[in-house]
């Protein structure tokens, strides 16, 4: 067994086992952590198929955005893991076989005629630069369209994420710059019309009153 | 003892790792987030078909297919992660079996 089976046999593995335990996980917080497991060793069998650019971005955007997010989510939402979890071995047999009806299918069509022993080569103007150059050339000679709609999507996904979780807090206090700057005298100084209060002259102390509305 | 990896390899990982995320999808029917990393674990064992068809049919098309897959996969996500963070915000659970206001 060359070096080749030996380190796909590892990376595969490692892949089952993780996907297992994303599956099977109690808490989520250990299924996302196994989700990561998986990812990563997914990305070493990329590795394997040398395409190197998609391996390392697939770290760096799943195992560092993605997962990162989902790992957010699930801390910051208080799940009730036990009324979840209920009933949870009570499909085992249906999706078993399900799953099992898949993998012998599957099987069935891959033993037959997929068993290219060696890769083809890539065309010349290809095989002569490196996998991301490679990439490159295509994606921005014969793609180009689509990447400009791939980036209208992740737009979209931007826009989308920030409206479904914005929501105004009614009891906070900013300031508003916009209005502080554009402030007048107006605004800030009130000029209020009082009526005069004329001293009237104090009469004489009539004497003849003490039943006219003493305290008016 | 088979001693060279062929394509078919490759392909029957994918096709354990996709039949093993649609068990996923039954067993935890009921939690939303562990089905949403089902859904992200299937889409990594179609990719890793393309990846394995690119490298051994020598065509660079499968590679430039999985570019846009994860593209795609990683705004599903946020905007799923999102409409979760809001779901939960307003029903105080996540369990699929409780989200029947529209009696479907």
């Amino acid at each position: 067994m060359d070096t080749f089976s030996l380190l796909f046999y590892t990376f595969a593995a490692v892949l089952v086992f993780a996907g297992f335990r994303v599956i099977t996980a109690k808490s989520p917080v250990s299924a996302a952590l196994h989700l990561v497991l998986a990812f990563f060793s997914a990305s070493c069998v990329w590795m394997l198929l040398q395409a190197e650019f998609l391996a390392i971005s697939l770290v760096l955007v799943y195992v560092g955005a993605v997962m990162v997010l989902f790992l957010f989510v699930v801390m910051m939402l208080d799940i009730n893991i036990d009324s979840i979890r209920q009933g949870f071995w009570k499909h085992f047999p249906l999706a078993g076989g399900i799953g099992a009806v898949i993998a012998v299918e599957m099987a069935f069509v891959l033993t037959r005629g997929f068993d290219l022993p060696s890769a083809k080569a890539f065309p010349p103007d290809v095989a002569k630069v490196p996998n991301a150059k490679a990439l490159g050339i295509e994606l921005f000679t014969h793609y180009l369209f689509p990447v400009q709609i791939a980036a209208v999507i992740l737009l979209v996904a931007i826009i989308a994420a920030i409206a479904l979780t914005l929501r105004k807090r009614k009891d906070s206090h900013f300031q508003k710059p916009s209005e502080q700057v554009r402030v007048k005298k107006g605004d800030r100084l009130r000029v209020v019309k009082l009526a005069p209060t004329i001293e009237a002259p104090v009469a004489p102390a009539a004497d003849a009153a003490p039943q006219n509305g003493g305290q008016a | 003892m088979i001693t060279t990896i062929t394509l078919g390899h490759f392909l029957s990982l994918g096709a354990i790792l996709f039949a093993m995320s649609v068990i996923g999808i039954f067993l935890n029917r009921k939690n939303l987030i562990v089905l949403l990393m089902c859904i992200e674990l299937m889409l990594l064992a179609v990719n890793l078909n393309f990846v394995a068809f690119s490298h051994y049919l020598g065509d660079m098309d499968g590679q430039v297919f999985v570019f846009f897959i994860l593209t795609v996969a990683a705004a599903e996500s946020a905007i799923g992660l999102a409409i979760l963070v809001t779901l939960f915000r307003n029903r105080q659970s996540i369990n699929v079996d409780e989200l029947d206001t529209l009696k479907g």
